[in-house]
């Protein structure tokens, strides 16, 4: 990189500027250096009104530019000396940039062409000279080249064209504008409709407004003098009459009912001091009102529209191109048309089509036109379609960029990966790559991955050569490549255990929605990861598909690395606890081996080991081994832990063993495991990481070896117990036959602030919720503690005891929207009831369980809440989704300080203390410090 | 004349008070920022016309909070 900068060009420059300055360059023939920088500087100061930039030496730049758009260009421009020295940068510094209208000039002087016919192509298939694919307009065909700066396909960016308009036409963005400078000029003289010597008075409001609050409030504050300007009718510089202009939508102006021509609009505009146009935030030289005004389009480079030839050698033209021939179709017509003399009508007619050609070649959804369409149906996508929106270029191509060595299938779960790995199947190891540099050490171990070749695991798929040429490795190519490897090449290795990848689901809601994780190559063709990091992704195996990525720079896996391992993930930054945790059978495993389960050392041995440990000192020399001891083995020797389980029991483990109290979802579960935190905060991260996934394993094992399942047996009752719950439904049922006599008598005595009707509904709900509870009490008190679905419900793995009772005894009432089931016909839900019934079965109570069967009215109410509980998921997801977006997008540059302020981008306050209280909730437990706790571990 | 309501009375509106320059000062140079950073409160806000502020006070009010139990923070007078 050369340091070419001269003496006072320290700036820099976007690069995307500099190569436009470099094509210009080349359209201009070289000159001694000075001449041209002078040129330069010249020529710049003609462009800069078109776009934006310009940047000036650092000292008086400062004061300038603090105007804003007010500030003049001077500009001072390296140059390289040859477009082949590609390596050449020049650094330079944007100070200020200046957005303003495309004079019509411009629009001339940068044109390479001027378009005067709609025709395309010759008879030979040759662009049309002055047609619409001209090829001065740059280059889209492989082989061609371009007519204004020679260069080849792709390395020519293009030339602007222009076409000249026979009448002005409109411009549809600058509408707005338009109607309000018309609005608020005097029809005769122009001028502004204030007295001029208020003129200053304005100004100086502005730039105060501005200077106080930023451009925002100047903005503001001319909406607000323009508002009061329209109503003014007198124009108060040569007492004119003013008259009441309107708009009838997208384009056309009225003036008493007459119509304004966009001719008779220039004149007017032309006429308007640069003094006055200040006031509107139209800024002279850079702008002029009527510049708003087209007489002259200009053409866009033809790169920007290609055209694609379609298999059938057809030649099917850009949606751009479309619509720009019919504005030249036209255009020539009116010329015609004019010059022939042809009757106003006529040529108004043709003059308003050009109008609705040229309003949607720059948006083809305005509200009031018909959309442009092609031949099938479809809109036509012009300009502003191409930027705005989802899929338009800023948020699909700007903001939503695709990537290379990525992989994505369909997941499923494999315990026996460590948590930080991830399955990768063969195929997927086969076609992903790993690049790695040749080097004097490495040349011996690379070669071995040339000479499997591509389709041997593991092998290597291309090589690159140290000038960038890249070459697959064939069979064919195998035996020359070898012979060429040298210090300096790299190769593309194949993925292989070990190799950083970066995991991720989508939504990606959370910084732990993209994870580093460990490949670990598999056979099979789904991607793998251990089911203990599903809570984090929000993954389950019902056909989620996820994405992997291979960093492909040791920067890239060395950020991997460090920022998205999973053990860096562990704490949740929400509500700083283990945001990973046991999960299903991990949890009722080690439930069911710290309650209950002794084993022979025997036993014990071999499920450890199958866990994959392998030092059992820890465990006692006796024959018979608690589940406790076992547990205490994966446990670090010196730790201490008090909690409560589930049930309220206390949980001890004193010096790395579980005394008392067995494991649960409380201590192991996500999100929920102080034990998990505890752990995390003495032995880090990596520890962590290891113990969990061993208990996980543990948990796993246990229930591998004890047997494990759910069976309908599990909701058996006694027969008893069968008559009690059918007594206690039978009582509820009386109890509301009796509450609804009383409010046919009128003796129901009515809640404040309901009516009587209400009141009996929330009587009767409550009535038979109590019944379904009391049924769920017996069911829970009486069914076996022993059962598998009992121990999942106690140890919190799955399921809960209503789910339980729901089975064994009662489903119960089916609410919708807090009430009972009303919907279907007048007066009643089905035909099969009496219309007015307000007994509990008419209305969606369910007094069957599960295993005993619904009746078909019962099954039909349980129907309609199930659909509708489904149809508002269906319909919620979409909708929290945006807020989600627009909540991301409000928020995003919010930081914390290091005075704890909350400060957006602008050093503006938000909050005092974050949070109110300061707390960095990831570093404390649930939202809490425990003072208790860290007093205890400092040992005071 | 019509019986006015006391907002400064009531148990749901958080205490607001005006600070003098002094204090002003204070605060402007703790948080290093000037006024046009600080969160805004226009002068016609029901919960301080009866501390007649003007533009350019600072407002300080304490809140209750349900994680800091009360919390402090400054607004500082505009015009509507």
């Amino acid at each position: 990189m050369a340091k070419e900068t001269k003496d006072k060009e320290k700036a820099k420059e976007s690069k995307a500027e500099e190569k436009l300055e470099e094509v210009k360059e080349e359209t201009e023939e070289k000159k001694a250096e000075e001449t041209q920088k002078e040129e330069a500087a010249e020529e710049k100061k003609e462009k800069e009104p078109e776009k934006e930039t310009k940047e000036e030496k650092p000292g008086t730049a400062a004061e300038e530019t603090q105007k804003e758009e007010a500030a003049e260009e001077k500009t001072e421009k390296t140059k390289p000396e040859k477009m082949e020295l590609q390596e050449q940068y020049i650094y330079k510094q944007v100070n200020s940039i200046v957005f303003s209208v495309l004079p019509p000039k411009t629009i001339k002087d940068m044109a390479s062409a001027k378009i005067v016919t709609p025709e395309l192509y010759d008879k030979e298939g040759y662009p049309v000279d002055g047609g619409l694919m001209d090829i001065r307009l740059g280059v889209i065909d492989p082989g061609l080249r371009c007519k204004t700066c020679g260069s080849k396909l792709k390395e020519c960016i293009g030339h602007f064209g222009y076409i000249e308009l026979a009448r002005p036409v409109m411009h549809i963005k600058f509408i707005a504008l338009l109607l309000n400078l018309l609005k608020s000029t005097c029809r005769d003289c122009s001028r502004i409709l204030i007295p001029q010597n208020k003129i200053e008075k304005y100004k100086e409001i502005l730039d105060a407004a501005e200077k106080e609050k930023g451009l925002e409030e100047r903005r503001n504050k001319i909406k607000e003098i323009i508002t009061n300007l329209k109503t003014i009718n007198k124009c108060p510089h040569c007492k004119a009459r003013q008259q009441k202009i309107t708009i009838e939508k997208p384009t056309t102006l009225f003036e008493n009912e007459k119509r304004i021509t966009p001719i008779e609009i220039r004149t007017r505009l032309e006429k308007m001091p640069d003094e006055d146009c200040e006031l509107f935030g139209i800024i002279p030289p850079h702008a002029r009102p009527e510049w708003m005004v087209l007489t002259i389009l200009p053409i866009p480079p033809v790169t920007m529209r290609p055209s694609i030839t379609l298999e059938s050698g057809e030649r099917s033209e850009d949606d751009l191109t479309h619509k720009m021939g019919d504005i030249v179709r036209i255009n020539q017509r009116l010329f015609e048309n004019i010059n022939a003399g042809a009757p106003e009508i006529i040529v108004e007619d043709l003059w308003d089509l050009l109008q609705y050609h040229i309003t949607t070649f720059f948006d083809n959804a305005v509200a009031q036109l018909p959309p442009a369409r092609h031949r099938s149906g479809q809109p036509l996508k012009t300009l502003t379609e191409r930027i705005k929106s989802k899929e338009g270029r800023i948020r699909h191509n700007l903001a939503g960029k695709r990537t290379n060595f990525c992989a994505r299938t369909v997941i499923s779960p494999d315990p026996m990966l460590k948590l930080n790995e991830v399955g990768v199947p063969m195929v997927i190891a086969l076609k992903l790559t790993v690049p790695e540099r040749v080097n004097e050490w490495n040349l011996a171990y690379l070669k071995k991955f040339v000479e499997n070749g591509s389709d041997k695991y593991p092998g290597a798929n291309y090589i690159i050569r140290p000038d960038g040429k890249k070459k697959k490795i064939t069979d064919e190519t195998k035996e020359a490549t070898l012979e060429e490897i040298q210090p300096g090449y790299i190769i593309e290795r194949h993925l292989m255990d070990g190799d950083r990848a970066i995991f991720n689901r989508q939504p990606s809601l959370h910084r732990m929605s993209m994870m580093c994780h460990k490949v670990k190559v598999l056979p099979g063709k789904t991607l793998r990861l251990n089911p203990a990091v599903c809570h984090p992704y929000n993954a389950d195996f019902d056909g989620d598909e996820m994405n992997l990525h291979i960093p492909q720079t040791e920067e890239g896996r060395a950020e991997a690395e460090i920022l998205l391992e999973v053990q860096n993930q562990l704490i949740s930054l929400r509500y700083g606890l283990s945001i990973i945790g046991c999960v299903q059978d991990g949890i009722s495993g080690n439930y069911l081996l710290t309650k209950e389960l002794v084993l022979s050392r025997q036993e014990a041995i071999d499920l450890l080991s199958s866990v994959g440990i392998e030092d059992f000192s820890k465990l006692p020399k006796k024959e018979k081994i608690h589940g406790k001891e076992i547990f205490s083995v994966l446990i670090p020797d010196d730790f201490n832990f008090t909690g409560k389980t589930r049930s309220g029991e206390e949980v001890v483990i004193k010096d790395g063993k579980l005394i008392s109290g067995h494991m649960d979802r409380n201590n192991l579960g996500e999100g929920s495991g102080l034990l998990l935190r505890n752990i995390h905060k003495k032995y880090g991260k990596h520890a962590t990481i290891e113990i969990l996934g061993n208990i996980f394993r543990l948990g796993i094992f246990v229930l591998f070896k004890h047997g494990f399942t759910t069976a309908v047996s599990d909701t058996d009752l006694p027969e008893g117990i069968r008559i009690k719950i059918n007594e206690t439904l039978e009582n509820a049922k009386k109890e509301v036959v009796s509450l609804i006599g009383l409010y046919y008598d009128n003796k129901l005595e009515t809640f404040p602030g309901k009516t009587l009707r209400e009141t009996l509904e929330l009587r009767i709900l409550e009535v038979l919720n109590k019944a379904r509870n009391e049924t769920g009490k017996i069911v829970a008190n009486e069914a076996d503690k022993s059962s598998h679905t009992m121990i999942m419900a106690d140890s919190g793995a799955r399921g809960n005891l209503l789910n339980l009772a729901q089975m064994a005894a009662c489903v119960g009432q089916q609410a919708m929207g807090g009430k009972r089931v009303e919907k279907g016909f007048t007066g009643r839900t089905l035909s099969s009831f009496k219309k007015g019934d307000l007994s509990p079965e008419a209305h969606g109570f369910i007094s069957n369980g599960f295993k005993t069967g619904l009746t078909p009215y019962e099954f039909f109410f349980g129907a309609i809440t199930g659909r509708d509980s489904l149809m508002d998921t269906a319909l919620r997801t979409p909708k929290s989704g945006y807020l989600y977006r627009r909540l991301t997008n409000a928020m995003q540059d919010l930081k914390v300080e290091y005075d704890h302020t909350v400060r957006d981008a602008a050093q503006k306050i938000i909050q005092f203390d974050y949070g109110e209280d300061g707390v960095d909730v990831s570093k404390s437990e649930n939202g809490i410090i425990n003072i208790k706790r860290i007093i205890k571990t400092i040992g005071v | 004349m019509k019986k006015q309501f006391k907002t400064d009375k009531h148990s749901l509106i958080p205490k607001h008070l005006k600070l003098n320059e002094k204090e002003k000062q204070k605060i402007l140079e703790q948080y290093n920022i000037s006024l046009n950073g600080l969160p805004r409160i226009p002068k016609t806000d029901a919960a301080i016309v009866s501390l007649n502020a003007k533009p350019g006070d600072l407002i300080k009010i304490i809140r209750k909070s349900p994680t800091a139990n009360e919390s402090v923070f400054y607004r500082v007078v505009v015009n509507v």
